[in-house]
């Protein structure tokens, strides 16, 4: 059993977990799955600074809190005790365009050859990380949600809305992907 | 502690993206590269099993364990979620990480992700304070 769970799952098993989490968390307790909204509730918590777009009462959404730290210690929880024994498995067409780009080392779920301690000084550190992080930030909260608050729950929804967010986080992704990314990898 | 339910189904998603490897910048670039079926196998199913659960909960008018009404709002479109969208997907490739994944991979132990995750508190914190001016 703990072997079948260690190797990487299918992605029917994995997408039927996510999609379930929707009628859990309404059938707990009304909530709507975002995750998103965690990032405007820690801003709410700790630095509202007298921003009204941070002024509201977070402490209804802690369980949104509680949501993200489960996120936190799941990914503690599936690292020490299930992680897969074999190295990720990526598409060879990717493999071949991301070795062009530099990126040859293909061993952990994130390539190390970019998301390193050593590298958060450096240009590179500035793109993943700094400028990546806040795009993420800045871009979830103008769009009013990201993946899990639009794409998953909103689509669930029939959302209009999250139809067409969902449709632009693609365009800005294969954009980014494709094009930014090769020439940020090239330069530095 | 009537929160505790919710860290634990927090738990479980979290494995989730840990082990179908959502966490991984590699399955972003497949993703967005069109060169692999697997991430978008897993939000097609997360999609469908969502809509036919909001469907029933709806249809059979549902209510929460503490029957509670089980209530839905619809979004209301603006300008600022093209905008928005069009940032957070540029983003979304560069990190290979979208919110959820962002505390996963803390969790997993690539610590230099809390750099990251700061600077997207801070994205979030200056969307706030330029809100009014921006266009929505």
């Amino acid at each position: 059993m703990l072997e079948i769970i260690k190797h990487p799952w299918h992605w029917s098993f994995a997408g039927l977990i996510i999609g379930l989490t929707i009628p859990t968390l309404l059938i707990l307790g009304n909530k709507k799955l975002g995750v998103s909204s965690s990032l405007r509730h820690i801003c709410a918590m700790c630095l509202s600074s007298n921003i009204s777009f941070f002024k509201y009462e977070w402490k209804k959404e802690i369980w949104n809190l509680f949501f993200v730290l489960g996120l936190l210690l799941g990914g503690f929880i599936a690292t020490k005790f299930l992680s897969n024994p074999n190295t990720i498995i990526v598409a060879e067409s990717t493999k071949a365009s991301l070795t062009n780009l530099g990126i040859t080392d293909f061993k952990n779920l994130m390539p190390i050859q970019i998301f390193s301690v050593e590298n958060i000084l450096t240009i590179r550190g500035f793109f993943f990380f700094i400028l990546g992080g806040f795009l993420v930030g800045f871009g979830t909260r103008y769009a009013g949600g990201c993946t899990s608050g639009h794409t998953i729950m909103g689509l669930s929804n029939l959302q209009l809305p999250s139809l067409i967010a969902t449709c632009f986080f693609m365009i800005g992704g294969f954009f980014s992907a494709n094009i930014l990314l090769p020439i940020i990898l090239r330069l530095f | 502690m009537k929160n505790f339910k919710y860290l634990l189904v927090g738990i479980v998603f979290g494995i989730v993206l840990v082990k179908a490897e959502i966490i991984s910048w590699f399955r972003i670039q497949e993703m967005f590269r069109l060169q692999s079926f697997y991430m978008f196998g897993v939000i097609g199913t997360a999609i469908l099993i969502g809509i036919i659960s909001v469907w029933l909960i709806k249809h059979f008018n549902i209510k929460t364990f503490e029957n509670e009404l089980i209530t839905f709002e619809n979004k209301v479109f603006n300008k600022g979620q093209i905008f928005g969208s069009l940032i957070f997907g540029i983003g979304w490739a560069i990190t290979g990480a979208c919110p959820g994944p962002l505390f996963a991979q803390i969790g997993s132990g690539f610590f230099v992700i809390i750099i990251t995750f700061l600077s997207a508190l801070a994205g979030t914190w200056v969307y706030g304070y330029f809100k009014e001016q921006l266009p929505h």
